[in-house]
């Protein structure tokens, strides 16, 4: 068992931390400041090849203003050890692996340098990424992250599985809520699958982005949870994808207990919600297919929204060569290093035009130009102070109602609306 | 007259002091620990829980305005704390009479002369000291709904199953850490039992008591000093529960059924980034264990 112990190690530190450091200095001249920096970046296998090249590139060419790299250091959470790397001051210079969720803690923390601090630098994130870019902007009208890369989310489904259970392994019909459900039933009756899909019914803030956001994305054409302070789950669009999550659960479709493991590795599982990192994981075990998410009525491919599952790039302000580290940040989202990233993890970078810019790419590797397509179409986390409140909000509301079936989503939803309303409307 | 007498007592206010010195450096190392790990956060705790406190980056400064009792007002008029509460009392109630009572009795049994008796003892030790998140993962393969127990139990199996169950959710997890921390009070209790004279389980031979009997009437108040003991670790430790309600059952679930008030405070201080009223949860954690404790000690006291 754990004890309070660690937690009240931890309330005593981050405080003592906060007290003994010091960083930053002027904005302006820390902002001109070029020199050594260092950075953190996610921890699985393809992205660790892919900061080495970049750092290895940069290092190669920069030799006065050389980048440290390392893994994000084991925690919870990645956000977990950020926030208290923010408030001890020893935050890395660039993060790559920010979640946007967490931006706006972040930001309230002090913790971020706002990008357009640095000439050009909206120009160069809007460029890059287009209209999505709007998405990443803070409450005040300031970039504190940079867009850098999605896994837009779709379904992905076993071929053998599907095929057992009689249902057409390569066109399956699954673009609405009656055809999802009733490929469900065949799938977990004559197919034999433990579960037609099977998201984590956990109680974690961000597991409502793997089964509500991204059907709620494509239902209401690309509509944020929240939208100009106000929560837009609470519509008929919000009740639909509710209902059919809970016709899901209710008819034994998807499992209310959490599968220990990857259920759809593991076959247990017909279908999962996964971005293109599926591809490399998946892809050498199971022979599977990729379909956008179902809406109520049935969206064409090219025009279904789906939740972005993006990471952004944030330039912490404890980092005393911000001119480097923002030289960096440019540097790792060129053409250049996006390409390299693409290939390397099969992760999208947050880029307009991505298909004709990696245009041999995606002719070498078909697999993920389903993604590709989906990465134009993406919905982010709505940026609003207290973020993470608001989704955990959220979430003990879903679980309530349309996992457990305790309560009636429409009147469970209301509630969380008007909380997640006040939470957001807080600075 | 006076001088003597002087003479005769700044020896021994030496000696005294020699003594004391030696002593205050025997514990000033506990001390030092028991200020900066325990009394420093508890007081800065206490001092969150009646600011408006958020965790800022060194170099920003922002003010943290006394807001009084607001941070308790915002936990206990927050059901899923009052929840958490509640679900830590039954943890409690079916937890710590469950140590006592398995620890007494297998200790007494470890402490007869058994065959393989190191083997047992040791056997019992090992969850202990094995990492809760390894043996969550045994228990998970177990009590899934697919796992071994409802196999075996066929027809009988809950429905739902155990960790999605609201009802059973909790009292699993009350067994579970019983089951743990076994090994931990057996050591206590064989402790004590070498402190029980034999000659009280001779006489009780004479007399011709039974192995039940000389249980209850020479074992129980034997080793009272070491249940009071348990009774109160087993308290304290299990309403600090955190890693089974993150891990068993997938954060608190199902619904909050099994959500403890430190996974709350792990939430809101952390993950949400509201240490002061995380803060405010933690005070009155500590309140309620005290609270819970002082029962212990009276009904022990009385027994």
């Amino acid at each position: 068992m754990k004890r309070a112990l660690p937690f009240a190690a931890a309330l005593l530190i981050l405080p003592l931390a906060a007290c003994g450091g010091g960083s930053g200095g002027d904005a302006a001249k820390a902002a001109g400041s070029k020199g050594p920096i260092k950075i953190w970046y996610a921890n699985n296998p393809e992205e660790i090849a892919w900061a080495k090249q970049m750092v290895q590139s940069w290092n190669s060419a920069h030799k006065d203003q050389k980048v440290t790299a390392q893994e994000i250091p084991a925690g919870k959470s990645s956000e977990e050890v950020i926030g208290a790397a923010i408030t001890a001051g020893n935050a890395p210079c660039l993060v790559f692996n920010t979640s946007p969720a967490a931006v706006s803690q972040f930001q309230k923390q002090g913790g971020l340098v706002p990008l357009d601090n640095f000439p050009g630098a909206a120009e160069h994130i809007e460029k890059r990424s287009g209209d999505l870019a709007q998405q990443y902007k803070s409450d005040d009208g300031k970039y504190y992250q940079l867009p850098w890369k999605s896994n837009p989310v779709m379904i992905s489904y076993n071929k053998k599985m599907f095929e057992k259970a009689g249902l057409d392994p390569e066109k399956p019909e699954l673009s609405t809520y009656d055809d999802f459900l009733a490929a469900s039933k065949k799938l977990t009756g004559k197919g034999g699958a433990k579960a037609a899909i099977w998201p984590a019914p956990s109680s974690e803030f961000f597991q409502s982005w793997f089964d509500f956001y991204p059907l709620f994305a494509a239902e209401t054409g690309g509509k944020q949870l929240l939208e100009d302070g106000k929560a837009q789950f609470t519509g008929p669009e919000g009740q639909r994808v509710a209902d059919f999550w809970k016709s899901m659960y209710s008819k034994g479709y998807a499992q209310k207990e959490k599968y220990n493991g990857d259920s759809f590795a593991d076959e247990k599982a017909a279908m999962t919600i996964a971005g293109p990192w599926a591809a490399k994981v998946y892809g050498e075990k199971i022979d599977y297919g990729v379909v956008p998410v179902p809406t109520s009525k049935g969206t064409p491919a090219a025009d279904t929204k789906t939740f972005s599952d993006a990471k952004s790039v944030g330039m912490f302000s404890s980092c005393k060569n911000q001119g480097t580290a923002w030289e960096v940040m440019k540097f790792a989202t060129s053409r250049d290093q996006d390409g390299k990233l693409l290939e390397t993890t099969g992760q999208m970078p947050v880029r307009d035009g991505l298909t004709g810019t990696y245009a041999d790419f995606f002719e070498k590797n078909p697999q993920y130009k389903a993604y590709a397509d989906a990465a134009a179409h993406t919905v982010e986390v709505p940026n609003v102070p207290e973020s993470i409140k608001v989704w955990q909000t959220f979430r003990d509301a879903y679980s309530r109602s349309v996992i457990f079936g305790k309560s009636d989503p429409e009147s469970e939803l209301k509630k969380a609306a008007a909380e997640a309303e006040k939470l957001a409307g807080q600075k | 007259m006076s001088s003597p007498a002087r003479g005769a007592t700044s020896p021994g206010r030496l000696r005294s002091l020699g003594r004391n010195l030696l002593g205050l450096g025997f514990v000033s190392p506990y001390l030092a620990f028991v200020a900066v790990v325990f009394a420093y956060p508890f007081g800065f705790a206490v001092w969150m829980s009646f600011h408006d406190y958020f965790f800022t980056a060194p170099n920003v400064v922002v003010e943290h305005p006394f807001v009084g009792f607001e941070n308790y007002v915002t936990v206990l008029t927050d059901p899923d704390v009052r929840r958490s509460f509640v679900n830590i009392l039954v943890f409690l109630v079916i937890n710590v009479p469950l140590t006592v009572f398995a620890s007494m009795v297998l200790a007494t049994a470890l402490n007869a002369k058994l065959p393989m008796r190191s083997f047992f003892r040791a056997a019992y030790y090992v969850p202990y000291i094995t990492a809760s998140v390894a043996v969550v993962g045994v228990w998970l393969w177990l009590f899934s709904s697919g796992g071994l127990v409802n196999q075996l139990l066929g027809d009988l199996a809950p429905e739902p199953s155990w960790l999605v169950n609201e009802t059973l959710a909790m009292p699993l997890i009350a067994v579970f850490v019983a089951w743990k921390q076994l090994g931990f009070f057996i050591m206590l209790y064989l402790a004590a039992l070498q402190n029980v004279p034999k000659e009280l389980y001779e006489s009780a031979d004479v007399d011709g008591a039974s192995t039940v009997r000389k249980f209850l009437s020479v074992t129980v108040p034997g080793v009272r000093p070491a249940t009071t003991l348990v009774l109160i670790v087993a308290t304290i430790t299990g309403a600090n529960l955190f890693t089974e309600p993150y891990l068993l059952t997938g954060g608190g679930g199902p619904d909050g059924s099994s959500a403890s008030p430190v996974l709350l405070m792990y939430q809101r201080g952390i993950e949400q980034g509201s240490p002061d009223v995380a803060a405010a949860i933690g005070v009155l954690l500590v309140l309620f264990v005290l609270v819970v404790s002082l029962i212990n000690r009276k009904l022990t006291e009385r027994g």
